[in-house]
């Protein structure tokens, strides 16, 4: 047996115009926790793919406990011990929970599935590591955190002793990370090897043994975490030295008293999933109010009734004093409303269209863009390079397609168009998504100066930290409510994870 | 009594091409391909039906024989054609409606041609003995148990819907199949050929079409030019209208075929509405049925969605 669990020698992937690995060599330890780190578009994805056999590298040996990977694809790699949970999960939501652990390697009776031996290996995993799980439940009906245990149960079940998490803990509450790790840490004791991809410096710091850092395609080099701290860590990431990101500067006290911009009283809407029950709150004038929770507590539909894209059951929602309950989306972006979109990719722009066309989505009938019944091209191209240069869109050609920009550039053209409005009310879901160091450093900047020039900001984010970060009160939302109110100043994170994970009643 | 059960075998005689059509629509959408070319399929499995059992004939075969014949032509014409749609969906990534719209007018235009080469005529064909039903005592004397328990392609049908629901519930590639329309990257992930079993699907769903064509010609003794006129569209709503599944596949189309077999009957009884308004009525329940379901039918998540290369 190798000392190794997993061995990447010499690397390298191009797709079409990138490098997204260029001569990589990594050491994987067995027995040890390995992180892997590195912005956006640093190319550890790609090579968490090319580990598992699901992308073929143009060059390079692949190694798994030893034994070289060779062009056997997936099968392969699961067959040497190799098992990943993707970011994305990948389960089929219509499947019960043995059904997705089975899938692939089904136990067979004949020509029958084995439904029973499917179940009793998921418990039989599933105990044996301290795991619970019903087999017999549908995916789409588990939380996140269950839906990542049912990940790790899928990969033990194939006999994996090399683990490769993408991003593991980006959509946990506080108490699922603790509680992942926990199970993570029982799995290194039984001899498994764990090699995970974050972004969370201070996760990584305080969990792994040993990271490597990526940066465009290369390794740039291993730390030891004890020897580590976030500040050098994050400088090695992007290349360059950078502040970690702390706590905002908070609203002026004189802005206390401000006005209030936006009031929701009493919302409900209807709707099995997600939908809110009597939600109450307001947001004033140069102020950001989080809403923090763990997704599909409302938050969407929250956007959605803000938005108007969703008219609520009863209750009324101000703008101004004036009511808008009813009034379309269009109606309200007039009066000063803008929107960053959860999901960039469906809401926030359109892949296929240019960037300048992108820039001006929404914008298209302002007269300065029109003459007649013809757009203006060329005007449109310029305005959209002074969005591009201002809020640092890279590569900045309005001529090409959105989908040419990593998701990094293609946030910072979505709230650049948003905050090109000069929206009164501003609100942001989940605007960092995604986003790497660099990226979000910009982003919150452009946040807070939003606020400091008296913009309503209202912050619906899954990442509590950026929550504490950016906010200056915090609302915690469970179930479609509002189940605590704090001021960030005040705010404590172990009391934030409790509330959101309905675990406690609002104190005040 | 005795309308009641003219009214039920009459109803199963129609709901046999859609039956065979919605099941074969199944196995292709299961799996995440959007199949409109059903109807071309069924018009093809006719024609090759025809085709196969009219030169076996002519060459000294059996009516019987030469008409089994036909219906095996017929499945192995809509593989054919399952191919063509997979090559061009599957392999070639094309738009799934447009790749389906293209193998319907290929199919309308091919067999016209087709058949005045062969017929000489581009109406019908020559006429061909086709399958009889079992002589068997007692069950052969009552409408009802002639047509549900006498009749091979009838029973053939039932066991394709029997067959259908155990693969898709009780079988690895069943789960597969769902896997694969639902989620192909996670498919994909745990090894599964995601390509190839969406190839399977289609070729599938085309031989089982085909074999409602086939019923269709040899009901006739003939094939005519646009024989299955719609019905394969039909069996996609009968689909839908059954959640994906064979069982409510099969279930729907049993209720379109009420629905024809009544228009039929009520046409005969001279009740003083226009005949035209009693030939809607199998189209009124489907868009009754359809509209019902809106909302509450859930297709496979990613129907029509292309693989990522």
């Amino acid at each position: 047996m190798s000392a190794f669990a997993l061995e990447l020698e010499d690397i390298s992937k191009r797709f079409p115009g990138v490098v997204a690995n260029d001569r990589v060599h990594l050491q994987v330890r067995a027995g040890s926790v390995h992180a892997l780190v590195g912005e956006n578009g640093a190319g550890k994805t790609t090579l968490m793919r090319i580990a598992y056999g699901m992308t073929r590298a143009d060059h390079g040996v692949v190694r798994i406990q030893g034994v070289e990977l060779g062009v056997g694809g997936t099968h392969r790699a699961i067959d040497l011990g190799l098992g990943m949970v993707h970011q994305h999960f990948m389960l089929v939501p219509t499947l019960s929970v043995c059904e997705n652990v089975a899938l692939g390697s089904e136990p067979r009776h004949g020509p029958w599935f084995d439904r029973d031996a499917a179940r009793r290996n998921v418990v039989e995993t599933a105990e044996r590591f301290g795991l619970q799980l019903d087999p017999d439940t549908r995916v789409e009906d588990l939380s996140v955190g269950e839906q990542q245990r049912v990940e790790i149960v899928k990969v033990l079940v194939r006999g994996a002793r090399v683990l490769i998490l993408d991003e593991p803990t980006a959509v946990l509450t506080p108490q699922e990370v603790d509680e992942l790790f926990a199970i993570l840490r029982r799995l290194v004791d039984e001899g498994h090897t764990v090699l995970m991809i974050s972004h969370r410096l201070q996760e990584v710091l305080a969990f792994a043994e040993l990271i490597t850092v990526m940066r465009d395609g290369r390794v740039v080099g291993d730390v030891v975490a004890a020897e580590a701290d976030a500040e050098k860590l994050a400088a090695w990431i992007v290349g360059r030295e950078v502040p970690t990101l702390q706590r905002r500067s908070r609203r002026a006290a004189s802005r206390v008293e401000a006005e209030v911009e936006l009031r929701c009283e009493n919302l409900c809407t209807s709707g099995a999933r997600e939908a809110l029950h009597d939600l109450s709150f307001s947001v004033r004038r140069g102020e950001i109010v989080g809403i923090a929770g763990v997704e599909g507590n409302g938050q969407q539909a929250l956007a959605n009734v803000l938005l108007g894209l969703e008219t609520p059951t009863s209750g009324r929602l101000l703008l101004r004093d004036e009511e808008v309950t009813t009034r379309s989306t269009a109606e309200r972006r007039r009066r000063g409303m803008a929107y960053v979109p959860a999901d960039r990719l469906r809401e926030g722009l359109i892949e296929a269209m240019r960037i300048d066309e992108n820039a001006i989505l929404g914008r298209q009938h302002e007269p300065e863009l029109n003459r007649g019944p013809w757009l203006r091209s060329s005007r449109i191209t310029e305005r959209a390079l002074q969005l591009l240069r201002r809020f640092e869109v890279r590569p900045a050609v309005p001529e090409l397609p959105a989908a040419a920009l990593s998701g990094g550039n293609q946030q910072r053209l979505i709230v650049g168009r948003e905050l090109e409005r000069d929206p009164s009310f501003l609100l942001l879901a989940q605007p960092t998504r995604g986003v790497d160091v660099g990226g979000i450093q910009f982003l919150h900047e452009c946040v807070v100066a939003a606020r400091d020039a008296g913009r309503a900001i209202l912050l619906i984010s899954a990442d509590l930290n950026e929550i504490l970060i950016l906010a200056d009160r915090v609302l915690v939302i469970f179930e479609g409510r509002v189940v605590g109110e704090v001021t960030a100043d005040a705010a404590d994170p172990a009391q934030l994870g409790l509330w959101m994970t309905g675990s406690a009643e609002a104190a005040g | 009594m005795e309308v009641t059960a003219l009214l039920v075998a009459s109803t199963l005689r129609i709901a046999v091409p859609y039956v065979f059509a919605a099941v074969g629509g199944f196995y292709s959408e299961r799996s995440g391909v959007v199949n409109i070319a059903l109807e071309g399929m069924l018009l093809t499995g006719g024609f090759a039906c025809v085709l196969a059992a009219w030169g076996a004939e002519s060459a000294g075969v059996n009516g019987t024989a030469a008409a089994w014949l036909g219906v095996v032509a017929a499945a192995a014409a809509g593989t054919a054609l399952g191919a063509l749609h997979a090559l061009l969906c599957v392999r070639y990534g094309a738009d799934q409606i447009i790749s389906g719209l293209g193998i319907n007018l290929l199919a309308a235009g091919g067999t016209k041609f087709l058949l005045t080469l062969a017929f000489g005529s581009s109406a019908n064909s020559s006429r061909i003995a086709g399958i009889p039903t079992w002589e068997i005592p007692w069950l052969s004397d009552w409408s009802v148990t002639r047509v549900l328990f006498c009749t091979p392609l009838v029973l053939l049908a039932g066991a394709v819907v029997v067959v259908s629901h155990l693969v898709s519930r009780r079988t690895p590639f069943g789960l597969r199949l769902h896997a694969v329309g639902e989620h192909p990257e996670a498919a994909h992930s745990l090894g599964i050929r995601v390509a190839r079993l969406r190839w399977k699907g289609v070729m599938l769903s085309g031989a089982l079409a085909a074999l409602g064509g086939a019923w269709l010609a040899l009901e006739q003794h003939q094939f005519t030019a646009g024989m299955s006129s719609g019905r394969g569209f039909i069996a996609l709503a009968a689909l839908i209208f059954g959640k994906w599944t064979p069982r409510g596949a099969a279930l729907a189309c049993l209720l379109f075929g009420f629905a024809e077999a009544v228009q039929i009957q009520l046409q005969g009884s001279r009740i003083g509405v226009p005949s035209q308004f009693l030939q809607m009525l199998p189209y009124v329940v489907t868009m009754i049925a359809l509209a019902g379901v809106i909302g509450r039918s859930r297709p496979p998540a990613a129907l029509g969605r292309a693989l990522e290369p």
